[in-house]
């Protein structure tokens, strides 16, 4: 009888330094039934060819908050889930992580209307000085925190000017997306308080970004939120005002929570395999790679959940029908049978299909960024830290099993060049 | 994108992507603006024959292709 | 053969003057002028470790002496061939006519690199001759070019043979919707001239389309000519092979030093029951060679080479992507997107069960498709597309022409 207690233990902030051997365990039942506190349960799919093929399967549902239809109050949680809402709808306010098409791609669409490689180009030049100015600040330091001084900052600063959000306000935002990543952990959806922290959290920052979707339709500027405000794409799409909302809330949570785990897990992967360390500094043209391999190694998003839309016959089960469905693609990612010696970090690999940034329709929008703002990061981040040594290993961990990453990640220096 | 039917390469790189697996994820796109563009939803065009200077960020393209369906070969390495 | 050990000496004999080149882009970015013919070039990690006997044609095997004759009077000898002699584009069906100027096919670099100076300089009307998918696509550049375009094929809708009208109607409509003159079911019976030059096409019905630049697209033919003498079982259909990919002579013995791939093959295919089947696929060709590399390279047969066909054909910004086979299609259906939002899922069956699939701007779903057919899976699916959770599949007859 398999252990369908992993999931749990995956979930205990004990096991957040290393859940990897869980994984493991999970991997040996490639989709396996785990506990979750309800009765139905969920399902965990572990291995690299299951999470792949669920991944882009059109039986697995993004729409994962039960089913409403008309906004009553224009907050996702109060309306989904606390006050549940059954008419037909116009304008879902759930941003498209949590939708499937045509909705998700009408929404992705203009999203990606305004995600010009114009607009990524010149995020990648402003990011190699942003890193600079970030280090700089700390030159004089003998002790180095690689997500209070440089990981945190960094993707804040850039999907802050990506969107036009005033530089002042951007403190604000620390605590609301923090409390909104855990819309993305297992129990948040049942979980009674995290819920209602989560919609008092959704209703400060809406309002946020309302008033500042008015602002930016008054007096448009260059910038992403302007544009979403304003612009229609060339197919006739122009999101709602419930819509606009909550798909900048998930890009501004999504810039908050995520790179900054990139980051601080390539430091911290780079400490542990110090010749990797010596590697990239030598010839920083390796980092395309060094990201790559970390992205499969310690991805920074460890697993989403999906929902089963009729049942699905794989690797040996049936998920049934209305299943939650959860793909761990941080499994998939260390499995044997596709990475071979997968335990290790190696960026000389290869060709990985790994699934840190997920795969088909849900693919991460933001994964340009993340790459480039981890090459700033960790080209400058070698060339620059003088005789760097961990000070705690394992680091302390923040508190998120699927967006998992060091809170800190403190380093002995002696002095940046 | 420079024009490749008239800019003057000496050189170059080749490039082949394998267009039965590219799923338009565009990310060569955002890593080599200059080599690599999808038209309408899916239809990828790209520079077969980049020159050298391009390198670096030919490299991004390839390796951060979520298909793996680039292929490279560099003469003057 | 290389990454499989093997270290020999290696003779590549092509009759064109090119080292291998990408095919596909010759009849889209090498005629819109976005790309030139010779950029082409394929990477290899060949370079000079073979030798290249280029612009000498095959013209005869002698088995026993194990020797390819050559078209400049020399001979060549091995200890294990490859036949990898492709295609060439179907000619018009009166040769006069065809070598008329202004009339053009695409198969070769030379052949774009001509049709291309053609297209630039501005011709009034162009006809393209055959709606399958290289007359598809040339009618989609043309229209990128701004030239009046008219596609005249026999079928009632363009790609119907292969795909069946229920899907190629909407891509007709694509092609019209883009200012493309669609002639179909109406057939072209004679090129017409003027001044010793093309002028225009007279189709079986008494139409006359008056056109200064005519792109015959019928087709390929198999290069398996210069095979004939030589005791293998080959026609004009391809060079028949056994499940390995061995060739085999005329009373269905292999002959184990000589293999073939690519467009002339002709083998067995598990998938269809063993049908033999030739396909004039790019994958196919990349998968096969590999498949036949290591055959000659002396490694275990392993298991009968069995991929599964694909292909894709850009047409002007929308892609076509296909897996499996359609022929014998007793029924399709439109299992993902919408047809008038130019953007679907149709899976094909025969007798129950799920044999191909062409995806229209739908990549990302293409592979879970590809899983039914890899499987054989029963047909029509049972399971719902997320866009269309509660709606009930509606199951048509393909309409092949």
């Amino acid at each position: 009888m398999a252990d369908t207690t992993l999931l749990t233990q995956i979930k205990d902030p004990a096991n957040r330094p290393d859940p990897y051997p869980l994984y493991a365990r999970l991997r040996q039942n490639p989709v396996s039934w785990q506990e979750d506190g309800t009765e139905d349960g969920v399902w965990v799919a572990s291995s690299h060819g299951a999470v792949s093929s669920l991944l882009g399967d059109p039986r697995i549902s993004s729409e994962t908050l039960p089913p409403a239809d008309r906004p009553r109050t224009g907050n996702p949680i109060t309306d989904f889930l606390i006050k549940p809402i059954k008419d037909r709808i116009v304008d879902h306010h759930r941003p498209f992580i949590f939708r499937d098409p045509p909705d998700h791609d009408a929404l992705r669409k203009a999203v990606m209307h305004q995600f010009t490689r114009e607009r990524v180009q010149g995020m990648r030049a402003r990011s190699d000085r942003l890193v600079d100015e970030l280090l700089d600040a700390k030159r004089d330091a003998r002790r180095f925190d690689a997500v209070d001084d440089l990981a945190y900052p960094l993707p804040v600063t850039v999907i802050c000017e990506l969107f036009g959000i005033p530089r002042e306000d951007e403190p604000q935002f620390h605590e609301w997306a923090t409390q909104l990543a855990t819309a993305l952990e297992p129990d948040s959806l049942t979980d009674e308080e995290t819920r209602a922290k989560n919609s008092r959290t959704f209703d400060a920052i809406g309002a946020y970004m309302g008033d500042l979707i008015k602002e930016k339709r008054k007096h448009p500027q260059d910038d992403m939120l302007s544009g979403l405000a304003n612009e229609t794409t060339p197919d006739g799409v122009k999101m709602g005002d419930y819509d606009l909302i909550a798909t900048s809330v998930l890009m501004l949570v999504a810039g908050h929570e995520t790179t900054v785990n990139l980051i601080t897990n390539g430091l911290l992967t780079l400490l542990r395999y110090p010749d990797e360390f010596e590697k990239l500094k030598a010839d920083p043209g390796r980092a395309p790679r060094v990201i790559e391999e970390l992205l499969r190694y310690e991805p920074p998003v460890q697993f989403r959940l999906r929902k089963a839309l009729s049942p699905i016959d794989i690797a040996g089960v049936t998920i049934p029908e209305g299943a939650e469905v959860l793909l761990l693609l941080a499994a998939g990612n260390r499995d044997a049978t596709v990475f071979q010696d997968p335990d290790r970090f190696d960026p000389d690999r290869a060709g990985t299909r790994h699934l840190g940034f997920g795969g088909s329709l849900h693919y991460c929008v933001g994964a340009p960024l993340a790459r480039f703002e981890a090459e700033s990061a960790l080209t400058a981040l070698t060339r620059r830290l003088k005789a760097p040594r961990l000070v705690q290993d394992p680091p302390p961990y923040r508190d998120g099993s699927a967006l998992r990453g060091p809170k800190h990640l403190i380093v002995a220096i002696d002095g940046m060049a | 994108m420079p024009d490749p039917a008239t800019r003057p390469v000496t050189n170059p790189l080749r490039v082949n992507v394998d267009l039965n697996l590219c799923q338009a994820y565009a990310q060569c796109c955002y890593a080599a603006p200059r080599h690599f563009r999808i038209d309408g939803r899916e239809a990828l065009f790209y520079d077969p024959a980049p020159s050298a200077e391009a390198r670096a960020d030919i490299e991004r393209a390839r390796i951060s292709c979520p298909v793996q369906a680039i292929r490279v070969e560099d003469p003057g390495l | 053969m290389r990454a499989a050990g093997f270290d020999g000496p290696l003779t590549i004999l092509g009759d064109e003057p090119y080292r291998p080149y990408d095919r596909p882009p010759l009849s889209k970015h090498v005629l819109t002028g976005h790309l030139p013919a010779d950029v082409t070039q394929l990477p290899s990690s060949l370079g000079d470790g073979v030798a290249w006997r280029l612009g000498v044609a095959a013209t005869g095997l002698d088995r026993d002496r194990r020797i390819v004759r050559l078209a400049d009077g020399g001979t060549l000898s091995y200890d294990a061939l490859l036949i990898a002699s492709g295609t060439r584009a179907r000619p018009w069906v009166h040769d006069d006519e065809g070598r008329l100027p202004g009339v053009f096919s695409i198969r070769g670099r030379d052949d774009a690199a001509a049709l291309r100076t053609a297209l630039a300089a501005g011709p009034r009307h162009v006809a393209v001759i055959g709606a399958g998918f290289i007359g598809c696509e040339v009618a989609a550049v043309c229209r990128d070019l701004g030239l009046p375009v008219s596609l005249i094929d026999p079928s009632p809708s363009p790609l119907s043979r292969v795909i069946g009208r229920t899907v190629g109607d909407p891509i007709g409509e694509v092609h019209r919707s883009r200012g493309v003159d669609l002639r179909m079911n109406c057939e072209a019976d004679r090129l017409e001239a003027s001044d010793g030059r093309f002028s225009g096409v007279l189709l079986k019905d008494g139409t006359r389309i008056a056109a200064d630049i005519a792109v015959v697209a019928l087709g390929a033919v198999r290069n398996t000519e210069w095979l004939e003498g030589s005791g293998l079982s080959a026609d004009a259909g391809g060079v028949d092979c056994d499940e390995h990919g061995f060739v085999i002579d005329g009373r269905g013995r292999p002959d184990p030093f000589i293999a073939a791939a690519g467009d002339v093959a002709r083998f067995p295919h598990p998938l269809y029951g063993g049908r033999r089947v030739a396909l004039e696929h790019w994958g196919h060709a990349v998968a096969q060679a590999e498949h036949v590399g290591r055959l000659l390279a002396g490694e275990d047969r392993g298991l009968p080479y069995a991929a599964v066909p694909n292909f894709w054909s850009t047409q002007g910004d929308m892609v076509v992507k296909s897996v499996g086979l359609t022929e014998g299609a007793d029924a399709v259906a439109i299992v993902h997107g919408d047809p008038k939002e130019r953007r679907f899922v149709a899976v094909y069956g025969r007798a129950g069960r799920c044999i191909a699939a062409v995806a229209v701007d739908s990549a990302r779903w293409l592979p879970a498709y590809s899983r039914l057919i890899e499987t054989a899976a029963p047909f029509p699916p049972d399971a719902p597309a997320l866009d269309r959770p509660r709606k009930s599949l509606d199951i048509r007859d393909p309409g092949f022409a």
